[in-house]
């Protein structure tokens, strides 16, 4: 911990830094994603995920293999796939607002298990 | 730099000249030429399969980024026909009032994400793996959303590609920590370097879940039956056959050439995963009442018996894969293809409206207790001989409890696929599904996958010349 503070404060930012960044993110992403009640902070959140990766990628590839340069490339080409992902997601999402007004992920029930009770009313009904 | 090697990828150039020849078709030509659209792709697309079914010398390109073997025709040919198949069964759907304008992009769509699968297969680099398995995945979400004025479609779509991307963010996660602990991401270098340290093994664990997603196994399997619910029933079944077998075969060659050292784990990884998705998704079936819900779990229970063949990771083991991921195919796209004639005729999709089918359409309830039988393993058809040896496989390997559970959960599914069965022969109904005269196309697909089913099991050739190649990965 010690060499980790004196590092820190010298001026050369160590890895260890950059790691626990991107895991704040990845982390805060995972949580956004399960907790978030709108379709676009779920995009959001996705977007963080897919952003800790990308400093992932570089931050090995400036630290630990300085040689090459396919943690760079990799990360180019994550953030290019994303940029995709967004723009069909967003589309389906708009798609959305359109039907229902609104995006909110409660009001998706239409696909869903059907519940015990409800096959039952059904079978009556008929 | 020399790009005459790039000639080299056939599969991969062909289909692109099929796309390209269709999107020029479909923006050029005129109104009255357009009615020939479906009849060109389709011939386009046979010649296609055709030409590539014969494989040749294995090799490799741009430094092994990119590798061939013999297995992999095998594997794209089989993709290839299920891709024609759907493309057969399609045609009256995509010639309704809501699709017809839409009829070329179902093509391109479909053809984009098979190249996808083609890049995914053939990738000896992780960059290429994950371009290929997101090119493979974002097409899809479009195509799940393909009915855009039905909002089921829409939430299809919405779910399918949320869950896929965080999926996808959860597997590039662990990529980025084997490249931290290797420093490469070459397929054939990984091989030597991954040991099971621990945070190669997060790592491990944190890439297959994106895998075990698009094969849709058990705890990672609940976008499964909503989305096969409300996408269009062709593009249903082109997610339960052709995406979820190129992802199986991909996680095979995936754990024997890059996690090759890590085999105690990822068999251990496996044995729990294979026996709660067979068991849970058989005793999800058995509630269903719509019939594309119904399909969907049986479809998790068959990528259980698929992964079967992969636990043992012998060459055994592949080629039984290789098989059973044909007759699955045949069986599957055959009972789709009954209940999207109905679903597209009638709008009925309640297992309760399949009552008494016999005695309205003969021929259609004939072709699907086929498939059902088939999908049970049976054993005059297909069915009981690629589940034998994907059985043999593992029992091989001394696997012999797995085994054992997943024959009993052969009865189980054998109930629900007969409930079915019971339901077209037995049951008596009201007001059954009116006679349904089917057109052309569907007609030849259901013809070749009846067929299909009821030869390939007789004939050991097909199943000699795929263990032929053996361990070709």
């Amino acid at each position: 911990m010690g060499e980790f503070f004196s590092k820190l404060f010298s001026g050369t930012i160590p890895l260890e830094a950059y790691i626990v960044v991107s895991l704040i993110m990845f982390f805060s992403g995972i949580y956004g994603f399960l907790s978030r009640k709108s379709l676009l902070m779920i995009l959001i959140s996705i977007e963080l995920i897919l952003n800790s990766i990308d400093i992932n990628f570089a931050v090995f590839n400036r630290y630990l293999y300085p040689g090459n340069m396919e943690g760079f490339f990799f990360a180019l080409f994550t953030i290019a796939i994303s940029a995709c992902e967004t723009a069909v997601a967003i589309a389906i999402v708009i798609n959305i607002y359109r039907n229902l007004n609104n995006v909110e992920v409660d009001s998706m029930t239409e696909l869903r298990e059907p519940s015990a009770n409800e096959t039952e009313i059904k079978e009556v009904n008929e | 730099m020399n790009y005459s090697s790039f000639l080299q990828m056939q599969e991969e150039l062909s289909l692109l000249v099929v796309i390209v020849i269709l999107l020029i078709y479909d923006i050029f030509a005129g109104e009255k030429s357009l009615r020939f659209f479906q009849p060109v792709a389709i011939v386009l697309f046979s010649i296609h399969t055709i030409l590539n079914c014969i494989p040749h010398h294995p090799f490799e390109i741009a430094g092994g980024m990119y590798h061939y073997v013999p297995m992999l025709t095998y594997v794209k040919t089989i993709l290839n026909l299920g891709t024609l198949i759907i493309f057969l069964q399609s045609q009256h759907w995509l010639n309704g009032e809501e699709s017809i304008n839409r009829r070329g992009e179902f093509y391109f769509l479909t053809l984009s994400t098979l190249f996808g699968m083609y890049i995914m297969l053939s990738a000896g680099h992780f960059l290429l793996f994950i371009i290929g398995i997101e090119t493979a995945s974002i097409p899809m979400a479009t195509l799940v959303a393909f009915n855009k004025y039905t909002h089921k479609s829409a939430e299809a779509g919405a779910k399918y590609i949320l869950s896929s991307v965080f999926a996808s963010g959860l597997s590039l996660f662990g990529i980025s920590m084997i490249y931290g602990t290797t420093g490469t991401l070459y397929f054939d270098d990984l091989s030597g370097l991954l040991n099971g340290t621990p945070i190669e093994l997060m790592a491990f664990v944190f890439f297959v879940v994106g895998l075990f997603f698009k094969i849709s196994l058990v705890p990672f399997h609940l976008w499964t039956p909503d989305v096969y619910e409300g996408a269009p029933t062709n593009i249903t079944s082109y997610l339960s056959v052709v995406s979820k077998g190129s992802a199986v075969f991909v996680l095979f060659t995936l754990f024997i050439k890059v996690f090759g050292n890590m085999i105690d784990q990822w068999q251990a990884i496996l044995y729990g995963i294979i026996i709660i998705s067979i068991t849970l998704a058989n005793l999800f079936a058995i509630r269903q009442q719509n019939m594309k819900r119904f399909l969907a779990f049986s479809s998790i229970s068959q990528a259980g018996y698929l992964l079967l063949g992969v636990i043992s990771g012998s060459a055994t083991g592949m080629s039984s894969l290789v098989y059973y991921l044909l007759v699955y195919m045949f069986s599957n796209l055959a009972i789709f293809g009954v209940v999207s004639v109905i679903e597209d005729r009638t709008g009925k999709i309640n297992i309760r409206d399949y009552n008494a089918l016999y005695s309205t359409n003969p021929k259609l309830s004939m072709v699907m207790a086929l498939a059902l039988f088939s999908l049970a393993g049976i054993p005059p058809f297909a069915g009981f001989f690629s589940k034998f040896f994907i059985f043999s496989a593992a029992f091989q390997k001394g696997f012999y409890i797995l085994v054992l559970i997943a024959l009993i959960n052969t009865i189980v599914s054998l109930y629900y696929y007969l409930l079915v069965v019971r339901a077209m022969f037995f049951n008596t109904n009201d007001h059954p599904v009116e006679s349904i005269k089917s057109d052309v196309s569907l007609k030849i697909s259901l013809i070749i996958c009846t067929v299909a089913i009821l030869l390939i099991g007789g004939f050991s050739v097909v199943y000699q010349q795929i263990a032929l190649l053996g361990f070709g990965i």
